[in-house]
């Protein structure tokens, strides 16, 4: 699995964008997507999912379930 | 910045934190010393500073029109929109449209990178002279995009030096960027502190994000309060100036704020901005959803006197601006400087023609403060309880200079024995409020905002207004047009004082009045 961003939330605020370990976040017009073969659900890095956490916008940063869970 | 002198005045056992008023007074006051000199700043030798302020303090605090009541008048500021992250949730803000902090809901501001922010800086500048003051107040955390924030300052300093530079921040990261703060020699900082109690806390602000970590509720607040106290205990004993804003919300932290304004000016903070809550549900905000209601003037007024009494200074002419506004306090020329405009503008910075204009600015504000102590002489001696307020119709320059009917906002004095005392500003909405015809509308909005007022002053009125503003018993004045504020309000509350007397008019109290919901500044 990995995480993704609902655009249709999005606010484009970029808070998520510097907090991600992998950089894994980018930008298109003002959108942020994730990269999914990039995310590794912040695993090995932090407690909680870094987009998820800084995001100011409830359930914006949502795991997608149509990829593979992500294994170290 | 880091002088000795400056350093004192923010010493907590320091009492006698001066009033702005009363050094523009000084300063104005002491002539013969170079007012036009030295690009148009009055600056003296050391002893002629005033009393509890070192002349490089001075030099910071007199043309800032945040910071000084009297120089908004004159001076203009502007914002630009740079940082749009944040690492904590207020309830009095929906960053799903915008931040509602700095814009009014659905204008969303313009976002730019650092580049593009300090071209709009340099074209707003060789545009508009009287612009002194940029600032990065978000519409996020300006310290939760520290890259961009410290970039645009960057190239601002190195283009245009003769611009201050301020940053307004929620403070939750402040301790790790004291010393860039420090090193890119920001003029001041102004953090939003709206509690120092956890629980109180708890009910303003759902999360915080911080260490990585979301953290919540009571928690949440005491990890903010450390770290806001924190990084203006650090800013202030390095000399760097710090204003805090607060919003005032009645039920929640009306009655804390007094403690917050002790703890802050404990730590050595310079002015303390109480600001209204905008709480409309069409903002979308948690406070707007759920009902929470704004204060109206005279609680907010009534809280600023009371801070004022423990002798904080207070900040009264607030305009909750945009995040990217430009322009004088009050006046919003953003429109004019779009991206796509400044990035076609071809500009040149002319530091000398702004310099030359600002020193017409000195004399302009010397002759007015002579002119209100020579008016200020004729009430010599009167003594009374009568305290006044009135409203002012003004485009700036501290004249009677703004017709009544296109005034957006008045400005309040409160009239005294002792003089003129600025209090407040309301805005009024011109159009199409609740489904009135504009005239109605008008009326509507502006005896409303003004309510408690027992005059306007106005370079002109029609019949009509006029007829309908005295009859909800507010004295419409249109003999002082484009007069000096200041003189003008003595010399009528003198007049008024003696129709008291004889007994022509009748001194009762007024009504209360209401804040206009709109644009929010700052964290
Ligand atoms: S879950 Fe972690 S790794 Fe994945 S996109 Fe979010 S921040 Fe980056
Ligand atoms: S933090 Fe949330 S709202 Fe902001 S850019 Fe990232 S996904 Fe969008
Ligand atoms: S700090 Fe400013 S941008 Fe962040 S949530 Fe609060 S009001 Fe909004």
């Amino acid at each position: 699995m990995a995480y993704k961003i609902v655009a249709s939330q999005c606010t484009g605020c970029s808070a998520c964008e510097p907090e991600c370990p992998n950089e894994a976040i980018f930008e298109k017009s003002g959108i942020f997507y994730i990269k999914p073969e990039k995310c590794t659900e912040c695993i090995g890095f932090f407690d909680e999912a870094q987009c998820v956490a800084v995001c100011p916008v409830d359930d914006t940063c949502v795991i997608d379930n149509s990829y593979p869970r992500y294994s170290a | 910045m880091s002088s000795p002198t400056t350093v004192q005045m923010h010493n907590p056992e320091h009492s006698g934190i001066v009033r702005l008023e009363d050094m523009l007074q000084q300063m104005a006051e002491h002539k013969g010393c170079g007012t036009s000199s030295e690009g148009g700043k009055a600056s003296c030798g050391s002893s002629a500073g005033p009393a509890d302020m070192s002349p490089e303090t001075w030099e910071k605090v007199k043309n800032h029109p945040c910071y000084s009541e009297e120089a908004h008048h004159h001076y203009a500021r502007m914002h630009v929109a740079v940082a749009p992250a944040c690492n904590i949730q207020c309830n009095y803000c929906n960053r799903k449209y915008d931040c509602a902090n700095e814009s009014r809901p659905g204008v969303v501001s313009e976002k730019l990178t650092p580049e593009q922010a300090a071209k709009k800086v340099i074209a707003v500048a060789s545009t508009i002279p009287q612009m002194t003051v940029l600032g990065i107040a978000g519409p996020g955390d300006p310290l939760a995009n520290p890259e961009k924030t410290f970039k645009t300052f960057e190239l601002i300093s190195k283009t245009a030096p003769d611009i201050k530079l301020c940053l307004s921040t929620n403070g939750l990261t402040l301790p790790d960027h004291v010393d860039t703060i420090e090193s890119f020699n920001v003029d001041h900082v102004t953090i939003t502190i709206n509690m120092v109690d956890p629980d109180v806390g708890a009910k303003i602000y759902p999360w915080i994000y911080f260490n990585n970590k979301r953290y919540k509720g009571r928690e949440a607040a005491q990890i903010l309060s450390e770290r806001q106290l924190q990084g203006l205990e650090m800013l202030t004993s390095r000399g760097i100036l710090t204003k805090i804003n607060s919003v005032m919300i009645p039920g929640i932290n009306d009655e804390h704020l007094l403690e917050v304004n002790r703890a802050v000016k404990s730590r050595g903070a310079f002015l303390h901005n109480i600001m209204p809550l905008i709480s409309a549900p069409e903002h979308g905000t948690v406070f707007g959803l759920n009902g929470q209601r704004g204060p109206t003037a005279q609680e907010l007024k009534a809280l600023q006197d009371n801070c004022e009494e423990g002798q904080m200074n207070m900040m009264r002419h607030c305009r909750q601006c945009r995040a990217d506004a430009v322009g004088l306090l009050g006046e919003d020329r953003s429109a004019e400087f779009t991206t796509e405009s400044v990035m076609a503008m071809d500009v040149q910075y002319d530091l000398e023609s702004r310099q030359a204009y600002q020193a017409v600015v000195e004399q302009e504000r010397q002759a007015k403060a002579d002119a209100k102590k020579a008016e200020m002489a004729t009430l010599e001696g009167a003594e009374s309880d009568i305290k006044i307020l009135v409203a002012v119709a003004t485009k700036g320059s501290g004249r009677v200079n703004e017709h009544f009917g296109h005034a957006t906002e008045f400005q309040i004095y409160e009239a005294s024995t002792s003089g003129a005392k600025f209090v407040g500003h309301r805005r009024v909405d011109l159009y199409c409020q609740g489904g009135y015809g504009e005239d109605e509308a008008l009326e509507n909005s502006v005896i409303k905002a003004i309510n408690d007022c027992t005059a306007v002053f106005v370079a002109k009125i029609g019949g009509c207004p006029k007829a309908e503003l005295e009859a909800a018993g507010i004295d419409a004045v249109d003999k002082y047009a484009f007069e000096y504020i200041d003189q003008s309000v003595i010399a009528y509350f003198r007049e008024y004082l003696e129709k008291v007397r004889d007994g022509s008019v009748v001194y009762g109290k007024r009504g209360d009045a209401q804040i206009r919901q709109g644009a929010f500044v700052a964290a």
